[in-house]
């Protein structure tokens, strides 16, 4: 199937505004339970800022879908089969060394994705990607910070550092997969070819790893279908808690 | 004075929600004013952070604002283009954040050696501070410790 350019675009924005949003959700659970003081505002402050990215990314979704739905709307009241966030971001917290690799992976691709679109021929959106940037950069710090201070620490957190890697490692393939929506979008200038993003986020990974003194096991298990809506068990639950008060309470306000 | 430079001034003057002590104008988040014929005003304002909290707060503040100003017919528009930076922050705002007790983000005069200069702490000047957390009790700051007095101050961060 060929999407028509708009289509496309419209797709684009909401993976990344589902990306964003997800993501937020997950570190928003850590409120009042990280490891100290100032990781929990640490994680909170980033949630707050991938919150705010990707209410405007819907905003901007529902220009180019002509749909006129409000952020609430895209939040709020799809369902999981309509949501097309990657399977990496709904993945649960863990312990703390689950969410520093989680971040760490999430944030080096969120970087290059937002520095290919300060470019893009889509001008709100470059506009929206030149504000992330900066946030991101800071995300990308955090994690790279603690990645380097728990891989290189004690004999437990290096071990916990690997044991969520080997976990995690595997769901970043589907974030470098191209399909009719990436072909679309990089031949129409609004976003880059997912390949380009690669060359960027494995060197990063890469340096930190091993400057980290962390070993990635090779693994053949590549899970997908994020982008179509397939996502892994876990999300549902975390949707439903999400969700539910907005539903149970339509149009509640205080 | 222009009916322009009348309505900036009087948004200009909003208290900003999370740090008082300055104004909107202080801050560079008040972007622009127009006034057409039919005596419409346009405002444009810009968020420091995109998921900044106070932005709905400040839009309420300046319509509200510029009605009692005798201009009911007001449209407030948040504007992302060019993103907003701490360059934009005037030299009075960066006078009163210190003053009231944050260091304020550090002016880009040059940077050719990639030289970073000292966050001095607000309350004693020493150059001795240190960076305690990244993330603070706003998206904007971070918090430092002064190496000479002790104290722990926010650090508006460099954006």
């Amino acid at each position: 199937m060929t999407l028509v350019v708009a289509d496309a675009a419209a797709v684009y924005t909401l993976r990344i505004a589902d990306d964003c949003l997800v993501l937020s959700h997950r570190l928003a659970q850590w409120s009042s339970n990280a490891p100290s003081l100032e990781d929990d505002v640490a994680l909170t402050n980033i949630a707050l800022d991938l919150l705010g990215q990707a209410r405007a990314m819907y905003a901007r979704t529902a220009e180019l879908d002509g749909t006129g739905r409000s952020e609430d709307d895209y939040a709020f009241l799809r369902d999981e089969r309509e949501f097309v966030n990657c399977l990496l971001v709904e993945q649960e917290n863990g312990d703390f060394a689950a969410t520093i690799v989680r971040q760490l992976l999430c944030s080096t691709y969120q970087l290059a994705q937002w520095h290919a679109l300060t470019s893009s021929s889509d001008e709100q959106v470059a506009a929206i990607a030149a504000k992330a940037v900066k946030e991101t950069t800071y995300h990308r710090d955090h994690a790279t910070d603690w990645t380097l201070r728990l891989g290189d620490g004690t004999d437990e957190s290096h071990r916990r550092m690997e044991t969520a890697l080997a976990t995690l490692l595997p769901f970043t393939a589907e974030l470098f997969e191209s399909d009719s929506v990436t072909e679309s979008i990089a031949a129409s200038g609004v976003g880059p070819d997912p390949t380009d993003l690669h060359r960027h986020w494995e060197p990063y990974i890469h340096r930190v790893l091993s400057d980290a003194t962390l070993v990635r096991e090779e693994s053949t298990w590549t899970p997908t279908g994020g982008r179509r809506g397939l996502h892994t068990e876990r999300f549902g639950y975390m949707l439903a808690e999400m969700q539910h008060v907005h539903r149970s309470f339509p149009g509640a306000t205080w | 004075m222009t009916v322009v430079e009348e309505i900036r001034r009087a948004a200009g003057d909003i208290p900003d929600p999370e740090m008082p002590a300055l104004t909107i104008a202080d801050l560079g988040i008040l972007r622009d004013v127009r006034v057409d014929p039919t005596g419409h005003v346009d405002i444009d304002i810009t968020p420091t952070y995109s998921g900044c909290p106070a932005l709905d707060t400040i839009r309420e503040d300046v319509e509200r604002c510029i009605r009692d100003q005798g201009y009911p017919d007001v449209t407030v528009r948040v504007v992302l283009s060019p993103a907003w930076t701490t360059e934009w922050m005037s030299d009075a705002g960066r006078v009163k954040l210190r003053e009231y007790g944050i260091a304020p983000p550090r002016q880009q005069v040059f940077d050719i050696n990639m030289l970073q200069l000292a966050v001095p702490c607000p309350r004693c000047d020493s150059p001795r501070t240190i960076e305690v957390s990244h993330f603070g009790s706003t998206q904007c700051q971070a918090v430092r410790q002064c190496a000479a007095c002790g104290e722990t101050f926010p650090h508006f961060k460099e954006h």
